[in-house]
């Protein structure tokens, strides 16, 4: 049985469909990933999935119940990251996963029995009793994932869970994530960080529009959608040397700005090339799945 | 776990259906953790909170009751500081009730989203809404205790009678926090609450008999005050008291109580309205 099995999925507001269609289905044990850019419907999708709000249509159905109509019991065998952090404030880190712990109806000795284990996961083992005010942005984060794992979940929600954290913050975030797995928890996250994404998914979502543009394997995406390798041209002159030489050498180009993104599949004849030309510099990388997101969701700013 | 009442996405038509805001609240003991939480926040603070809480009120029912007592005959039969003392008690609970359904409900809902990570939990709007209800009536009981205590500590009153006031102030404190919930759940900021209070709260107050007898007032505003819950709280309180069973005890439990019975649901489904659109 899938931990969570989306189909037709449709949520309006007003006249505007915020989601319009969208199915997936996910594994047990793998990692998920939903990607869009600002207002694509990813934090809606959750909601919809959470039975936090009423879909237009659609059929969800979460560690094997309905929902909307079971969601109280499904959210019971799921756990949450929101995008926000919302610990509370006037209790210690112990305090907080205590609390959380009642809401799901669970014996006070279990939840207490539970509490080191996850303050070790999230490297918060010797901070038991310090008050949330005095945690950083990355230990409260890291928190807030402990505190979502209090009730055992089969499926773990996150919504970005890195937004906001330093470099060293989120690979800590990342680490604990790659472990859940293996642990039997499967995972179900939103992002807009193309490298997130590909670190920690197995398989993803881009949603753009409400709707679910390419579905897959980050490297079948790459493969399927993109040529594999790009050449990235800068210079003031980028933009006049794409538009005649660009087509000749690349099977696809896209200008932005003073940038020429040019995707070849073989690289050495454009290389050779370019390495004539004054005034412009070049870098020669892999094609990733960051292309493939630019490619299909385009480069307009997204508010 | 789950109260099995099933809601379809559409009907048997393929017609969406609309979320149902005026659905009748689902009342049940999930509310118990929320109120444990609200508890063990408090217990944090529970001195200062209590003693605030007291203070004020204190300093009125003394100060007016010993100062303007004394150029006063008997208030309503009675020395005007007694007469004042039952008001104070149901002014008091009032406001205690009132203040946590506006302000800390509203921290808890929309500053710290206390309620956004709950409701990602087993738990749902009727749990909290119920939660949030019933901890604002428990602390506003706790507050009218401790009013009735100097009261009983000074010797105002000293009949057993006054031991009626206990559920009395848990009811006042009931249909407060639904009024105060409602305004919670419709309020954009903090500062909407102050229309709350210079618009009903106050002159509320001034009307129900806590500082001088309704009878003072013109007859249109007397009316008006037949409608105000605080009124009716007085009325009760003022003469279990001083030692006697109140007239139509009957009429003023049925509108505190309809207050509450018409305020909760309608909270409920402003929440529903506002976090679960």
């Amino acid at each position: 049985m899938a931990p969570l099995r989306v189909a037709g999925l449709r949520k309006r507001y007003g006249a505007h469909d915020v989601i319009a269609g969208i199915g997936f289905e996910l594994a047990r044990g793998e990692c998920f990933g939903l990607l869009g850019p600002n207002g694509a419907g990813k934090t809606t999708t959750l909601r919809c999935v959470l039975g936090l709000t009423q879909p237009l249509a659609g059929e969800i159905t979460l560690a094997g119940l309905p929902v909307p109509q079971q969601a109280r019991a499904a959210r019971a065998r799921v756990g949450v990251v929101p995008q926000t952090d919302n610990l509370d404030p006037d209790f210690s880190v112990a305090e907080n996963l205590l609390v959380y712990g009642r809401y799901f109806g669970l014996p006070e000795r279990t939840i207490r029995s539970r509490i080191p284990e996850l303050l070790e996961f999230a490297g918060l083992g010797a901070r038991a009793q310090t008050s949330i005010r005095e945690l950083s942005g990355g230990m409260k984060r890291r928190l807030t994932l402990a505190r979502a794992l209090i009730n055992e979940p089969e499926l773990l929600v996150l919504d970005e869970p890195t937004t906001g954290l330093d470099p060293q913050a989120r690979h800590l975030i990342w680490e604990r994530l790659k472990g859940l797995p293996q642990r039997g928890v499967t995972v179900l996250l939103t992002t807009h960080f193309m490298d997130e994404a590909e670190r920690l998914c197995h398989r993803l979502a881009i949603l753009d529009g409400g709707r679910i543009v390419a579905q897959g394997a980050p490297h079948e995406l790459i493969e399927a959608h993109i040529e594999p390798q790009v050449v990235e041209v800068y210079g003031e002159n980028a933009a006049n040397w794409a538009g005649t030489h660009a087509a000749g050498y690349a099977a696809r180009f896209e200008v932005s700005g003073e940038t020429a993104y040019c995707y070849v599949s073989q690289a050495e004849p454009l290389l050779a090339h370019l390495t004539r030309q004054v005034g412009l510099r070049y870098l020669h990388r892999p094609a990733n799945l960051e292309d493939v997101f630019l490619k299909l969701t385009g480069r307009e700013l997204r508010e | 776990m789950s109260s099995g009442k099933i809601h379809p996405t559409r009907d048997a038509g393929g017609a969406p259906v609309r979320e149902d805001s005026f659905r009748f609240p689902r009342l049940s003991l999930r509310f118990v953790p929320v109120w444990r939480r609200n508890f063990l926040v408090w217990r944090k603070l529970a001195i200062p909170s209590i003693l605030g809480n007291l203070a004020d009120p204190m300093i009125y029912m003394l100060g007016l009751g010993y100062g303007l007592g004394r150029l006063l005959p008997e208030v309503g039969g009675a020395s005007y500081i007694v007469f004042l003392s039952a008001g104070t008690v149901c002014f008091s609970t009032m406001n205690a009730a009132t203040f946590e359904a506006l302000y800390s409900a509203f921290s808890r809902m929309q500053v710290q989203r206390t309620w956004d990570a709950i409701l990602n939990t087993p738990l749902a709007l009727d749990d909290l809404v119920l939660a949030e209800l019933i901890w604002a009536a428990s602390k506003s009981f706790l507050s009218g205790i401790a009013i009735l205590a100097v009261i009983w500590a000074l010797g105002l009153s000293s009949s057993a009678l006054s031991l009626w006031v206990l559920p009395l102030i848990f009811l006042v404190g009931l249909a407060f926090a639904g009024l105060g919930l409602m305004v919670t759940t419709l309020a954009p900021s903090y500062d909407f609450f102050m229309y709350y209070f210079t618009l009903f709260i106050t002159p509320m107050t001034l009307l129900s008999g806590v500082f001088f007898p309704i009878e003072q007032l013109p007859a249109a505003f007397q009316a008006l005050a037949q409608v105000l819950p605080l009124a009716h709280a007085v009325e009760l309180a003022r003469p279990l008291l001083l030692g006697h069973a109140p007239d139509a005890v009957f009429v003023h439990v049925a509108v505190l109580a309809g207050y509450l019975v018409v305020a909760y649901p309608v909270a409920l489904a402003l929440a529903r309205r506002r976090l679960l659109q």
